[in-house]
């Protein structure tokens, strides 16, 4: 039986007197590909900063591979894309190289070399990101999630910036690490398309848990049709099938 | 005229000289940090913070040779009160350090007219005098560069960190409020050393101009931090030097040497994007 790698036992998170989480009580499984879904402000963010400890809630409990939140030390297990950087000015005088080198908790030189040219920003390595475009941007910070050969990927809204190409070549290495090398990987994303053709489970948030679930449940659940309407339900579920049907 | 060689033979030219370098290096490398982090303010902040404190110990009766020690505890817990203001939501980091600063001058005003006035003490660590730094400021100032130096190095990884994006830092596992504190008291230090350097008034250009400087240089954060100290070393030397040479005082013309620097760095690098 597969261990939970996350789990949330009725996490509830209010700002300024507003709870913008109400008891959110749902567990990842080692290996699994996780889809979270929902309008803009649902919450999706909220709930990944809660669960990897940027954002403090104010009742419930998280657990990270098998232990509280609050003991849990193996942060280099975790890689994370957040949705975008707070201090990223075009002055930071930090270079690609030292920013993906960050992330790299074991100081293997040999994985930095593969991620920069995996993600194709090798001859970027000396720039300066500041200087880089938005998309590169994107790529070095992908790259930094990548570094350290995590067993947990969370990307919160990873290609908004990215070409065409690129974010084919993002998702492809996302399912090719989730079925290859056993990555988790949980994704937050406003194409329930993508969902639909990566993911095997997803969470349709709106400050609460609306749905969890494969999507076979979600398929045949009559309530999501009520929610998405019969058409968008068939697109997400033929997506998903032609993915499963041809790997 | 004084001759260039002979200032170095006077034993308190040689003082200030090490304080300089010393304090200059500390202050350009915790710059580069809170400049980066928007905080570039909190300099300012502390030093009138270091004038209540100072008119408070002057107050109290310390000898003028441990002034800057004893103004240390009162600083660092007003650093440390500016971290706790941020926290909340309502409350920006550039208005917790103009409250904490505002109740630093108040105090200072207070307090030395109850002393009958502005006195010459108090009035000296205005405007600085880094000749006048005595033994206790020169052994404070090594040791002080040796914990900022190391903390640096043995930091540096969860410092770049949280100077490039808080949250991302956190997710990583970082202890953001830990570095937070350390960088603040470390920099409450530092302002209170700055305060002989340049004085109060000036403390905050130690700690923004030097690393504004090295910005427009940099081609690596590393390199920011390195040439970030170098300008301010090269600075205060020949500020000092030039100061005595043509009695002048100190603190400003180190100040406007470090602008100086920047003026030239600035517009050389706008001459070359403009030319090409």
């Amino acid at each position: 039986m597969s261990i939970n790698l996350i789990s949330t036992e009725n996490l509830t998170f209010c700002f300024n007197g507003l709870e913008v989480l109400s008891n959110i009580s749902f567990a990842v499984k080692k290996g699994d590909y996780v889809g979270i879904v929902g309008p803009n402000g649902s919450g999706k963010s909220t709930l990944v900063k809660n669960i990897l400890g940027i954002l403090q809630p104010q009742k419930g409990s998280i657990s990270l591979f098998g232990q509280p939140l609050s003991s849990f030390r193996e942060w280099n297990k975790i890689g994370y894309l957040p949705q975008k950087l707070n201090a990223l000015n075009t002055y930071f005088p930090g270079k690609v190289e030292e920013i993906v080198q960050l992330g790299l908790r074991n100081k293997n030189a040999q994985n930095l070399e593969q991620v920069l040219q995996l993600m194709g920003i090798k001859h970027l390595s000396s720039r300066l990101i500041g200087e880089l475009s938005y998309g590169e941007q994107q790529r070095v910070m992908l790259a930094h999630a990548l570094v350290n050969r995590p067993e947990l990927l969370v990307f919160d809204e990873p290609t908004t910036a990215l070409d065409p190409e690129t974010r084919d070549i993002f998702y492809s290495l996302t399912e090719e690490l989730n079925r290859a090398h056993g990555t988790t990987i949980i994704l937050i994303t406003h194409d329930i398309g993508v969902i639909g053709k990566y993911a095997r489970n997803f969470l349709y948030l709106d400050k609460k848990v609306i749905f969890a679930g494969t999507f076979e449940d979600f398929c045949t659940s009559p309530d999501m049709t009520g929610l998405f309407g019969p058409m968008s339900q068939h697109i997400i579920c033929h997506q998903h099938d032609a993915l499963e049907s041809n790997p | 005229m004084i001759g260039l060689g002979e200032i170095f033979k006077y034993e308190f030219v040689q003082r200030a000289l090490l304080a300089g370098v010393l304090i200059a290096a500390i202050s350009s490398v915790l710059g580069v940090f809170l400049v980066l982090r928007r905080l570039s303010l909190i300099g300012d902040g502390l030093a009138h913070i270091t004038f209540g404190s100072v008119a408070v110990v002057l107050l109290i009766g310390f000898s003028p040779l441990y002034v800057t020690v004893a103004a240390l505890p009162l600083v660092m817990l007003s650093s440390l009160a500016i971290l706790q203001l941020t926290r909340y939501k309502r409350i920006h980091g550039d208005a917790a350090i103009g409250i904490i600063s505002s109740v630093g001058i108040a105090v200072g005003i207070i307090l030395a007219s109850f002393s009958g006035g502005y006195n010459v003490d108090l009035l000296s660590y205005l405007f600085g005098n880094i000749l006048t730094v005595n033994q206790t400021e020169l052994l404070l100032s090594f040791i002080v560069f040796i914990v900022v130096v190391g903390t640096v190095i043995f930091f540096y990884n969860d410092l770049f960190a949280v100077t490039f994006d808080e949250e991302l830092a956190k997710s990583m596992g970082i202890k953001t409020k830990r570095i937070n504190i350390i960088l603040l008291l470390l920099t409450a230090v530092a302002a209170v050393l700055a305060m002989k350097v340049t004085g109060i008034m000036l403390v905050s250009a130690l700690l923004i101009i030097p690393p504004l400087t090295a910005l427009q240089l940099s081609f690596s954060f590393k390199t920011t931090i390195i040439i970030s100290a170098a300008i301010s070393i090269f600075s205060v030397i020949n500020g000092i030097i030039f100061s005595f040479l043509l009695n002048l005082p100190a603190g400003g013309t180190i100040v406007i040497f470090n602008v100086a620097f920047f003026l030239v760095i600035f517009g050389a690098k706008k001459i070359l994007r403009f030319q090409r």
